[in-house]
């Protein structure tokens, strides 16, 4: 696949197509990819990778790249063409200037998986027929493949490209997933339970802003939580508050536009389950207002921004369920 | 060298913990290690680095300065210093006990710190030698031994005993504390198990990776490097790398107003946040460039010029793990290296 | 959070009212001389909208024991459609609490029209009645606004 997408980013530049192309860059061990912007053919030849390892949803970096100069070509993978498209939905990129390849998605891999198995001095890793053959200083250890794969993938929702102006390989469909399953179990606990999985969850929080900053959906030009003006603006969490309205107002903010990526989870360098909390909010709007899918058109009003006069009142959250 | 059989760590830490706050890096249900107080049962993480690093017993993320209370027209100001109880952190890698030194250079340079030094004095520093290290760890760059380590007091696995040795009169009484669960143990397996450690450190991916051409005296070379633009553009401008290093230091003091009163603190800030050292007039680094810029620039290349030719940096390699982008140091170093 | 001398526990509440209809209603309730507790504190805004989520997290920062919204009936918003999206976002809000594990009891939102004094005064004696039973908001506590 890489050397397909090397040759048609090769063409496309040649052709005048494009002028740029944004992509993954490799790294100094087999999994450490940075995505990153290639110019040249020779740029491409000497560092552009997609493999296991390229998980990193781009569609971010377009709100900046399209806004440049000339044309830019990316390839998005399947969830990472849904993150664009509500990106165009919201006005935040060019659509114009980006020049948009399909390629096919997941389930990529997750170094911390394999570390976690105590693997360690990893120099290479090959996926034979869904095993993984690692060769380590200390020797070759192996592994199988979908105990490395990352959890956003894990419980993939689609496999189809919603937005694309030309497709490699083949078309995919909407999964049929279980993503809500650990919502639904968190549901069913006691609220105790609930508070008690939360808290020691976020208390891991660090508040390095991985989350907010990666996420597709978070593009304000300033973040509530950078402006010393608001009063709610804090660099640490100094106390289990602080904690608990970043995580809860960064879901907020997105509820609605998030288009369930998984990139947050992804980046969270103490492995909080993030994406648990945006889960929430699209299972309730799903619940409540009808079966929603963020990013999968590029016109519908977001959920948050229409009403119905007949919406169930507030209370209801009060009246389902037990304790 | 004086020993203790591995099994019977447990009443190591039970001992330790008798008389002072013992914290140990243990293994989280998630698979991460990270320091914890010690509590009876807890087991000892083989883990090769915790998350956070050990910067945080004497530099923690929040510290509370100072209170005011308001009254009328009158302001107390109430100190709220508590005298920091003795305590040991046993199980410091090599890279994080020489961070310290890094942070010492910072905090104890006057005018001292009093609160960095409070706990400082407070804390003993028992270091653990690394027999497994990973691809990330690049400590041999900044002359740090792995096999080793510095710290007030050192401990090495030859896999069935640990052994202990004190580096300064800290740890000697840390090793007197415990002097009757120890006994003197023959060195010659152990030298083999450190012989070993030292050929794998060689072997390691990252291991001709060198300072020489780094320090103060190629300021303006590598400030104005076009490579920057380049290296930073996917920057995400989050905190990740700055809160994972064991030796990032930079902090921000804020007021808390909390309805009755307020409270003074200090954390954590990041050179790569958007209002990092702002001021009344704006921010002096606009772009995340300038940001991504300055926090390389500083460890190596500022903070050598001013340190004796110290680099800001131990190679722990936490953030060539955790960066969400894997931008990193050594890529930056890889990349603007002037031979 | 009070306690007062029989050591009761006093809860404390914020309850943010629209300007066109739930503050005329509190406002009748007084005029009217309708009991409701002293342990209220109203919050005026412009329309039940104009209440972000943060304002409701800030409360429970500052010392609230619960927090009610009172707005116009839905059809009735003086600018047509705030209370609708009010509706949508507080669900959700109040949803997301809930999994948080806080308790779904602290939370409430009531329309309450101009000529409701006596729906006003009966609400918030339930309300209080129901946070009493809660006991002080320890879950989304900011230890650092707890007075001693």
């Amino acid at each position: 696949m890489q050397e397909a997408m090397i040759n048609k980013a090769k063409q496309l530049l040649a052709d005048g197509v494009v002028d740029r192309v944004i992509g993954w860059k490799r790294g100094e061990f087999a999994y450490d990819i940075t995505p990153a912007v290639f110019t040249s053919a020779e740029e491409l030849d000497e560092s552009f990778v997609y493999d296991d390892f390229t998980a990193a949803n781009v569609s971010k970096y377009l709100v900046k790249e399209s806004r440049k100069d000339g044309k830019v070509l990316a390839f998005l993978k399947p969830c990472d063409t849904y993150s664009f498209n509500q990106l165009v939905k919201e006005h935040r990129v060019v659509r114009e200037n980006v020049y948009i390849v399909g390629i096919p998605g997941g389930p990529k891999l997750d170094a911390e998986k394999i570390k976690a198995k105590g693997i360690t001095g990893i120099l290479s890793v090959k996926n034979e027929n869904y095993t993984l053959k690692i060769e380590t200083v200390y020797g070759e250890e192996s592994m199988p493949f979908y105990e490395a794969v990352l959890d956003k993938c894990a419980s993939c929702k689609s496999k189809k490209h919603v937005i694309y102006d030309e497709l490699m390989g083949e078309e995919g469909d909407v999964l049929d997933s279980n993503r809500f399953d650990m919502v639904e179990k968190l549901e069913n606990m006691t609220a105790q339970e609930r508070y008690d999985f939360w808290r020691e969850q976020l208390s891991k929080c660090i508040r390095c802003n991985a989350c907010r900053n990666v996420c597709p959906a978070c593009t304000c030009e300033k973040c509530v939580f950078d402006n010393p003006d608001s009063g709610i603006e804090n660099k640490a969490p100094a106390d289990s508050f602080e904690e608990n309205m970043f995580h809860i107002i960064r879901a907020f903010h997105v509820a609605g536009r998030c288009t369930d990526c998984g990139e947050c989870s992804r980046v969270c360098p103490q492995n909080i389950p993030l994406h648990l909390l945006n889960r929430k909010f699209i299972k309730d709007i799903n619940a409540f207002y009808g079966e929603y899918q963020a990013g999968e058109d590029a016109v519908s009003r977001a959920p948050l921004n229409e009403y119905k006069q007949n919406d169930c009142e507030a209370n209801i959250v009060h009246e389902r369920g037990v304790e | 060298m004086l020993k203790i059989s591995l099994d019977k760590l447990d009443k190591l830490f039970e001992a330790i913990s008798a008389t002072k706050t013992l914290y140990i890096p243990t293994d989280r249900e998630d698979g991460a290690a990270e320091y914890r107080k010690y509590e009876s049962g807890m087991k000892l993480s083989s883990a090769l680095n915790t998350v956070r690093s050990a910067k945080d017993f004497f530099f923690p993320q929040t510290e509370n300065l100072v209170d005011f209370k308001m009254d009328g027209k009158n302001i107390e100001v109430i100190d709220v210093r508590e005298e920091s109880e003795d305590f040991v952190i046993f199980g410091v890698r090599a890279c994080d006990a020489r961070s310290f030194t890094i942070l010492d250079k910072v905090f104890l340079a006057e005018p001292v710190d009093s609160y960095y030094k409070n706990r400082r004095d407070h804390g003993t520093v028992v270091a653990m030698a690394c027999t497994r290290p990973a691809e990330t760890c690049f400590c041999g760059t900044f002359g740090i031994d792995a096999a080793a380590p510095e710290g007030d007091a050192a401990c090495y696995s030859d896999g069935e005993s640990l052994f202990i040795e004190a580096h300064n009169e800290k740890g000697q009484q840390f090793i007197d504390s415990i002097a009757s669960l120890l006994k003197d143990g023959d060195t010659s397996k152990l030298e083999e198990v450190r012989a070993k450690t030292r050929e794998i450190l060689k072997k390691l991916p990252l291991a001709k990776l060198t300072t020489d051409n780094f320090g103060g005296d190629k300021l303006n070379e590598y400030f104005n490097s076009d490579k920057w633009g380049e290296l930073s553009e996917s920057c995400l401008g989050c905190g990740t790398c700055t809160f994972v290093c064991p030796t990032c230091q930079c902090y921000d003091i804020k007021d808390f107003n909390t309805g009755h009163g307020i409270k003074r603190f200090r954390c954590w800030d990041s050179c790569m946040y958007s209002d990092f050292t702002k001021m009344a007039h704006g921010n002096p680094r606009l772009t995340q460039l300038e940001r991504f810029r300055q926090r390389f620039m500083h460890k190596l290349v500022y903070f050598p010029a001013n340190n004796n030719g110290e680099f800001g940096c131990v190679g722990c390699g936490r953030c060539l793990a955790k960066c969400p982008i894997s931008m990193n140091i050594v890529k930056v170093m890889k990349a603007l290296e002037v031979k | 959070m009070q306690v007062n001398e029989n050591k009761e526990f006093q809860p404390l509440i914020v309850a943010f009212c629209c300007n066109w209809c739930s503050y005329a209603g509190a406002d009748l309730a007084g005029t009217n001389r309708l009991n409701y507790p002293d342990n209220i504190k109203i919050i005026r805004v412009p329309c039940s909208c104009r209440v972000n989520p943060m304002f409701i997290l800030r409360a429970f920062q500052r010392g609230a024991d619960g927090v009610i919204l009172c707005g116009c009936h839905p059809g009735d918003c003086h600018y047509t459609s705030g209370n609708y999206f009010t509706r949508r976002r507080m669900t959700l809000l109040f949803s997301m609490l809930d999994f948080l594990g806080i308790e779904r009891d602290r939370t409430r939102v009531e329309w309450v029209s101009a000529a409701e004094g006596a729906k006003f005064a009966a609400t918030m004696n339930e309300f209080t009645e129901a946070v009493k039973k809660l006991g002080p908001n320890r879950r989304l506590e900011d230890l650092r606004c707890r007075k001693q």
